[in-house]
């Protein structure tokens, strides 16, 4: 049987891949670029199919909260915005992190600080990977560079949220959310009943039965002695993430002599600078981050062996070609190029920043 | 053998909620909250809905409600608890879901995510304790604080040139579409007691029956807020707090 191929912008295939995924609940507040994933999600009516529930908040910071609160019943849940929105879920997020709720949040990002822009922009990765609210946390991250990935992550991220009790974030930009490519939906599988979430998530809130003892969600622990051990187990559970789910693309990277580090719409502009330079002789690959956090540390460390010098590609002024440098420890040059405040580069200017900063 | 065994049933006039468990309270003496728990720990059970209730505490003195009763709670963030119970409702229809909240954080920091809850008509409960001062941090300027009223961050008494005016909240909410009960009352008399619990009763039964947003005002002391004794407090409450927030229904729809 021939795939059912689409046609849509990527916000769509999120709003889809939801509605596909079994998802119990989305809630949201209008924002560009990203109004299409509540406009598609109200568009399709999912309460009178799967049973979704879909509901426009009177603010992000109520919409986090209302993800907070499902999640905390061990309902699929979710929320989208972009940058300035998400800057407001931040107290949501860092509640949600610390009573290890597992939930999905998208951030289709524009160019900031403050009001900013609407168009694309990836300066929100410092926000992302290194906290964004308060407190010791971390947030499963993951940046799609397609349309189909758009869809894809929406099962992915939710997978990894249950699996360690922990948010999951699709960090993607306006490029993403607003291009239209081919996308393969994912198949339909049904929402859990009651009994499947209770089994599945013996902390969920779904009314005390007798003889057990009540659930409580909570980020709260005054005595410091417990607040330092709900942390160390918090650490624990990250270095197991960060063992066992990093995800990474390498792009031409084989006799590479130099590597571009880029994520998300940057990455595909970058494979078409990866072409030009091949054509012109510089052995150049491009190594991908799928997950920002946890992020390729130890296979970026690897390339720091093989290659003259890395480029970090983004939208922005330089945030992830900090972990870039970090992984490479100073063995070799790492440089960073970006444009800034809604500016998407060309691969030409990706080339030419190479040759003028590392060849 | 427990006090219990000794007493014979049809001596019995009065014990501890089932669901209130042995837990010391943390709160001070003369605080209005104990009873106000005590209260929907009743109704849960007279009602046979231990098994379906989910409660959500806030951020204040009743940040602890889930150490008393015991059923199944979710603590919000500062304000954020009738989003909490949206979601949990929305997703879980056939579950008892409320809300405890204090003035601070029904009225000032979470008004918005009160009124749109409100607006909305969620089947939901929102017990609203109002003592007119933030207990827990130490008995600072609250949105209901009386004008006059001395706080730590009103210490020559609430000027309403320099702070506004103490919000009628309750008001407010009565005036929206999607609530069906709200309703003023205390906890200081046998009377009041028996009073409030039956609009608890049927806030609750409204809740189930779909018929929107619920909301019970208690009026409430503060002893240690207000640095008066506790049998003062009952008497300042009846003096100053009535009469401008006057008890009794301000919407009762059947």
């Amino acid at each position: 049987m021939a795939e059912d191929i689409k046609l849509m912008k990527g916000n769509e295939a999120i709003a889809h891949a939801a509605i596909r995924y079994g998802t119990d609940g989305y809630f949201g507040y209008p924002i560009t670029p990203q109004s299409e994933i509540l406009e598609t999600l109200m568009a399709e009516m999912p309460w009178e199919t799967t049973g979704m529930v879909v509901l426009q908040a009177e603010s992000e910071v109520a919409a986090i909260n209302m993800v907070y609160g499902g999640a905390g019943t061990g309902k699929r849940v979710m929320t989208s915005s972009s940058s300035p929105g998400i800057s407001l879920k931040q107290e949501g997020i860092s509640y949600l992190a610390g009573a290890e709720l597992p939930c999905l949040i998208v951030n289709i990002m524009r160019g900031g600080p403050g009001l900013g822009t609407i168009q694309p922009s990836q300066a929100d990765y410092f926000q992302t990977v290194k906290g964004g609210g308060h407190g010791d946390y971390r947030l499963i991250t993951l940046a799609p560079s397609s349309v189909q990935e758009m869809a894809d992550f929406v099962g992915l991220g939710f997978d990894l949220a249950f699996k360690y009790a922990n948010p999951s974030i699709i960090l993607a930009d306006g490029i993403i959310g607003q291009m239209m490519e081919k996308v393969v939906l994912p198949p339909f599988q049904p929402r859990k009943t009651e009994e499947e979430i209770r089994a599945e998530s013996p902390w969920a809130t779904q009314g005390r039965r007798k003889g057990e003892a009540p659930n409580v969600i909570t980020s709260l622990e005054l005595d410091p002695a417990r607040m330092e051990d709900n942390n160390l187990r918090f650490q624990a559970k990250y270095k197991k993430i960060e063992e066992t789910e990093v995800r990474y693309e390498e792009f031409n990277c084989e006799e590479a002599e130099y590597l571009l580090v880029a994520f998300g719409s940057s990455a595909r502009i970058c494979q078409k600078t990866v072409e030009i330079a091949r054509a012109e002789g510089i052995r150049l690959g491009l190594l991908r981050p799928i997950t920002l956090w946890p992020f390729p540390t130890v296979a970026i460390a690897a390339y720091a062996n093989r290659v003259k010098g890395m480029l970090s590609v983004e939208l922005n002024a330089g945030q992830m070609v900090e972990d870039v440098r970090l992984a490479v420890n100073g063995k070799i040059k790492v440089e960073h190029f970006g444009r800034l405040g809604g500016i998407v580069f060309t691969p030409d200017e990706i080339l030419q920043a190479l040759k003028e900063k590392l060849l | 053998m427990e006090v219990n065994d000794i007493i014979r049933p049809e001596n019995l006039v009065y014990n501890k909620p089932e669901l209130m468990n042995n837990n010391p309270m943390h709160y001070c003496p003369g605080c209005s909250h104990g009873v106000i728990h005590k209260l929907i720990a009743e109704v849960i059970t007279e009602m046979g809905m231990e098994e379906q209730t989910i409660g959500i505490s806030p951020v204040g003195c009743a940040v602890f409600a889930y150490n008393y009763l015991d059923i199944d709670w979710q603590e919000a963030a500062h304000g954020r608890a009738p989003a909490l119970a949206t979601a949990i409702k929305r997703l879980n229809p056939g579950k008892m879901v409320f809300t405890y909240q204090g003035d601070g954080d029904l009225a000032a920091i979470g008004t918005a995510e009160t009124i749109h809850a409100a607006n909305r008509g969620e089947n939901i409960v929102i017990i609203f304790v109002n003592n007119a001062i933030y207990g827990m941090t130490g008995g600072q300027m609250a949105p209901t604080t009386l004008e006059g009223m001395p706080t730590s961050t009103c210490p020559y008494g609430r000027n309403i040139a320099l702070n506004g005016y103490p919000l009628k909240i309750s008001d407010m909410l009565a005036q929206l579409e999607g609530t069906c009960l709200v309703t003023r009352q205390s906890v200081q008399t046998a009377a009041a007691v028996r009073k409030t619990k039956r609009m608890f009763r049927k806030a609750f039964e409204n809740s189930m029956a779909g018929k929107g947003t619920s909301v019970v005002e208690v009026v409430s002391t503060c002893s240690s807020g207000w640095k008066i004794t506790p049998e003062q407090s009952n008497v300042w409450m009846e003096q100053h707090m009535f009469p401008f927030y006057p008890l009794g229904d301000l919407k009762n729809i059947d």
